[in-house]
């Protein structure tokens, strides 16, 4: 997706961002006094930032089941109300406005499942059970051909049970529930080769 | 205070709000340690330059001048560490090779070794406590004799003095005087000292020495365990506590178990002989793997079985964490990938290499809300389409606020975080994907059979709600663990059995979600007076404690050595600990027990001055004692041990990989580090993608000081090419382009009497997403700390040119 500076520009008509252009000239803010605040009438969920480990409260409004706006919550006792700039725009990872206010999925946003076959040149959008099926297959494949079953260590037969020929890496994006199902299914693959950001 | 290897201004927004509030209302000092004049440098009391990768230089300066001054806190010192233990009367350190007694050649490694990783597991018998003929420690009450802890730390340190550490470091020597005056100011008792550090610590060939001595300087001050003190972690990630707790990492299994090794740990009784200590907190290590194993196997586990144990893939004594597995890959041994949410060819040392390693992959998962660098790859600069075979598969991911589940903060707060709405299109939760993956496989194995089988359709999968999508409260369930004849949720991991009776994923977070109507890692009480521990919003691993060893924060009778801030107290009616907190000892244990083992994860029961390897909780694998080695990628000799290169127990994993000739010093004459800013994150794949950030902060840039600049001839925004050895290959010399930003908040520092550069850059972009840019990480080397693996992004040399 290639987006000139104009074009984020165009994309970025809300109240605070507005605000900025006006300062610099460029365009008048276009939410006028007359039009309703864009979190009138949205439903409040509170979650926690994803960013970095400090573990903000974010009050998300949501409309039409869309996250319009997101703030600190300022009931949760780390925050007090603030963010920083990532935390207070993290709701554009997904939609982001024009100069209307009207949310426009991120362009950039992933909603299809693709695959690259080898040699290709881009990729083809494909359902979910084929995928998963495939890579089903993919780490049966490897797995069977490079499983270690057992080693000798000073003579005596150890089982090992783990293959060298898969990497995971992890992350500390994912949620514990995630991670400790990662963990699981990495270890009944028999992989040894984990990782994830604390490292990296 | 003092920050340390992070800028908290920049990259922990919020917390520097409370550092402010320290400041302003209890009139707290805040030190900032940084190669940079960054923005927590900006509104510190005292700044201190330092050249990157001589932080152990600094800090053994530290120690040293708490040593030298009689500023620690002497009957903590005294009662609360392992200061009055004799080591072995043979422990020395030859001051010429900057290396201990014990070391000999690692030819596996390419490097040097203490630890002998043979049939036994042993560190140097030089390393030992003496004990007497009933196994009891010697110690010495007073600290005078030669061979105690205490004494051999003073002289360890003694040559890190002021004059020397200006030396090393760059730092004007009133400032480390300063700096050091101000802070060992903090060990009188009933006063904090807090040090903040991040990845400016830890991503150094002796990160976790830098660490070590963190710990050693806080703990001569009496700071650990005190409310305000401690050595804080402040992680970069929302969840990199927890992905860590739940062992996303090759050498342990979740809840900070080791993995087991095929050397020592035939059996699962082989392993608990090996890792289970006679006392303290580890001794009830079989409870936890027990329950461990029966979350993993369910009803497949009983104990004629072992509880499933052969399972669990076995470690051949090798690495693999990230820089071999890329190693193994471009050797053609790793196959296979699947990357959840992580884009190791922006974050990842020597990316642009690693980019043609994955050219060896037959197939690649990426899971992801975009398509990063590393799924990419296949089109990345340089790399032709048609060449590469690799199958790549992008399965859309979600953002945080489109899926629920807890997230765990710097403090182990452990956090709910919302779903607030749908994902768009197709995207799934990693949760359901990884649940419908996992299906997938055992159902094919189930079908088709395979090699050992069993270790996949052994595994308890069974997390489908009603709709036959995932339940998440399933997972909550084994996590925090239950009875497994009732099904009845534990309240914590007190009522862990070691006989199969009960299940828990993860003992640390056994009591997170101890009842379905109100789970604890979902409240929202706040306190209404007290230290701000919030014992009512959330919940802290382990059993709901926010301050881990705070024992320590009271004298030998259990009163607090601040009574201003008391954490926990010894009521002598009731005769246990009350107060603020989870007292962080058992609750049966009497006055005099706990006072002998203020730090109970320990099998001695008091923190280390000295580090040992005992009773399975292990030491460093390289030294008892921080010592001063230059980083991989160094400018000048090491100063205070003549003939020790960068870290000798540091593995060498390629050839030609790091600066050591002068030649090549004078080819790379400026020294170089990385971090991050506010408006980015990480390798920038969420944040690149979106147009407010991108205004903000729109392109890779390289920083450098105004006097460099005028040397170079270069000028603000100019377009400039830096390169580093690991551009260098065949005779040519490759490199990344940025735009120059000279600045004053780098100034050359006089490192031993000559002038060395400082050149600073972000690690955000890469050649994907909205705003793309130079990586800085193609610069930067595969070495790593010895114990952590770790990769050295933090100081590495580098040469600018104009473009």
């Amino acid at each position: 997706m290639d987006l000139s500076r104009r074009s984020f520009l165009k994309l970025a008509g809300t109240t605070a961002a507005a605000a900025t252009l006006a300062g610099v000239g460029l365009r008048k803010a276009s939410a006028s006094p007359s039009e309703p605040l864009r979190i009138k009438f949205t439903k409040e969920v509170h979650t926690t930032c994803t960013y970095c480990g400090v573990g903000c409260g974010i009050i998300c409004n949501v409309r039409d089941g869309v996250i319009v706006n997101a703030e600190g919550d300022p009931d949760h006792p780390i925050n007090e109300g603030t963010l920083c700039s990532k935390g207070a725009s993290i709701f554009n990872m997904s939609y982001i406005f024009d100069e209307k206010g009207k949310p426009r999925l991120n362009p950039n946003r992933l909603t299809k499942v693709l695959y690259r076959a080898p040699g290709a040149s881009d990729y083809e959008a494909v359902e979910w059970d084929w995928a998963l099926e495939e890579i089903a297959k993919r780490i049966k494949d490897t797995r069977d051909r490079t499983l270690v079953e057992t080693v000798d260590v000073g003579g005596r037969q150890v089982t090992v049970n783990r293959t060298n020929a898969i990497n995971w890496l992890g992350s500390a994006w994912c949620t514990g529930e995630e991670n400790y199902l990662f963990h699981k299914m990495v270890r009944a693959m028999g992989v040894i080769n984990v990782d994830h950001c604390a490292r990296l | 205070m003092m920050a340390i290897g992070g800028n908290t201004a920049e990259n922990h927004p919020i917390s520097m709000k409370w550092i402010e509030k320290a400041r302003e209302t209890k009139g707290a000092k805040l030190i900032t340690v940084d190669p940079r004049y960054c923005r927590t440098a900006a509104v510190s009391d005292v700044y201190v330059p330092i050249r990157p990768g001589t932080n152990i230089a600094y800090l053994g300066g530290l120690i040293n001048y708490i040593l030298q001054n009689n500023r620690y806190h002497e009957e903590y010192v005294k009662h609360y560490t392992n200061a009055s233990f004799l080591i072995d009367e043979n422990f020395s350190f030859d001051q010429n090779t900057g290396l201990f007694t014990g070391v000999e050649d690692d030819p596996v490694r390419n490097c040097k070794r203490y630890y002998r990783d043979g049939e036994t597991r042993l560190y140097p018998d030089e390393w030992w406590y003496q004990r007497d003929e009933n196994g009891e420690f010697l110690k010495d009450p007073d600290l005078q004799d030669p061979n105690c802890s205490f004494q051999l730390l003073k002289k360890h340190f003694a040559p890190y003095t002021i004059e020397n550490i200006s030396k090393i470091t760059g730092a004007p020597e009133d400032v480390l005087e300063e700096s050091y005056e101000l802070f060992s100011s903090t060990g009188e008792a009933g006063k904090a000292g807090n040090i903040l550090y991040a990845m400016g610590i830890t991503q150094f060939t002796h990160g976790a020495q830098n660490t070590r001595a963190l710990a050693i300087a806080q703990l001569l001050l009496g700071n650990m365990g005190v409310a305000g003190g401690g050595v804080n972690a402040q992680r970069g990630q929302s969840n990199v506590q927890g992905a860590t707790d739940m062992a996303m990492l090759f050498h342990i299994i979740p809840g900070y178990n080791p993995t087991p090794q095929q050397a020592f740990h035939a059996t699962l009784e082989d392993y608990f002989a090996d890792t289970t200590p006679a006392q303290n907190w580890w001794s009830n290590r079989p409870k936890y793997i027990v329950s461990l194993l029966k979350a993993f196997y369910g009803d497949n586990a009983t104990r004629a079985n072992d509880f499933g144990y052969e399972w669990l893939p076995k470690l051949d004594g090798l690495d693999h964490s990230h820089i071999p597995a890329y190693k193994y890959m471009r050797d053609g041994e790793v196959e296979g990938m699947i990357c959840v949410a992580d884009n190791p060819l922006v974050g990842g040392s020597s990316s642009r290499a690693k980019m043609g390693y994955q050219k060896n992959l037959k197939w690649l998962v990426s899971i992801d809300v975009v398509e990063n660098e590393t799924a990419a790859f296949w089109k990345g600069p340089g790399m032709n389409p048609a060449d590469v075979d690799t199958e790549v598969f992008i399965l859309p991911a979600c953002a945080s606020y489109e899926r629920d589940g807890q997230k765990a903060n710097s403090g182990r707060w452990i956090q709910w975080q919302y779903k607030a709405q749908e994902p768009p299109g197709d995207a799934k939760s990693d949760l359901w994907i990884v649940n419908e993956m996992f299906k997938k496989l055992q159902a094919l194995y189930e079908a088709e059979g395979g090699t050992v089988p069993e270790q996949i359709t052994k595994m308890h999968w069974d997390y489908d709600g009603p709709d036959g999508e995932i339940d998440i409260v399933k997972v909550c369930m084994e996590l925090n663990g239950y009875n497994v004849r009732t099904g009845e949720l534990l309240t914590n991991f007190v009522g862990l059995q070691d006989d199969g009776s009960t299940a828990c994923g993860n003992w640390l977070y056994s009591g997170y979600y101890n009842n379905l109507e109100n789970p604890a890692c979902k409240r929202r009480i706040r306190e209404k007076e007290g230290l701000g521990f919030h014992q009512e919003w959330a919940f802290a691993w382990p059993l709901n404690r926010r301050n881990v060893y705070n024992r320590a924060s009271c004298d030998l009778e259990g009163k607090p050595w601040n009574p201003d801030a008391p954490v926990i107290w010894w009521d002598e009616n009731e005769e246990r600990w009350v107060g603020n907190d989870v007292a962080d000892i058992p609750g049966t244990w009497t006055l005099e027990q706990s006072t002998e083992n203020p730090f109970i994860m320990l099998p001695e029961g008091v923190g280390r001055l000295f580090s040992i390897g005992y009773q399975g909780v292990g030491a460093l694998l390289d030294g008892p004692f921080p010592t001063h080695y230059e980083p991989a990628d160094s400018p000048v000799p090491n100063l205070l041990y003549p003939n020790a290169i960068y870290n000798p127990i540091s593995q060498r994993f390629y050839e030609n990989h790091t600066v050591e000739t002068d030649e090549e010093r004078e080819r790379y004459p400026y020294v170089a580090t990385s971090y991050r800013v506010v408006e980015h994150y990480q390798s920038g794949s969420v944040t690149r993608n979106q147009p407010w950030l991108n205004e903000m902060m729109p392109e890779m840039f390289v920083e450098i000081s105004e006097e460099h600049a005028g040397e170079l001839g270069i000028k603000n925004g100019d377009t400039v090419l830096v390169e580093s050895l690991r551009l260098y290959n065949n005779g040519e010399q490759g490199h990344i382009e940025a735009k120059a930003c000279v600045t004053k908040r780098i100034q050359p520092l006089m490192i031993n009497g000559e002038k060395k550069h400082i050149v600073g850059m972000p690690f955000h972009w890469g050649f994907m997403g909205m705003s793309t840019g130079a990586s800085a990480n193609d610069l930067t080397p595969s070495v790593g700390d010895p114990n952590t693996t770790i990769p050295e992004y933090k100081a590495f040399l580098c040469n600018i040119r104009r473009a």
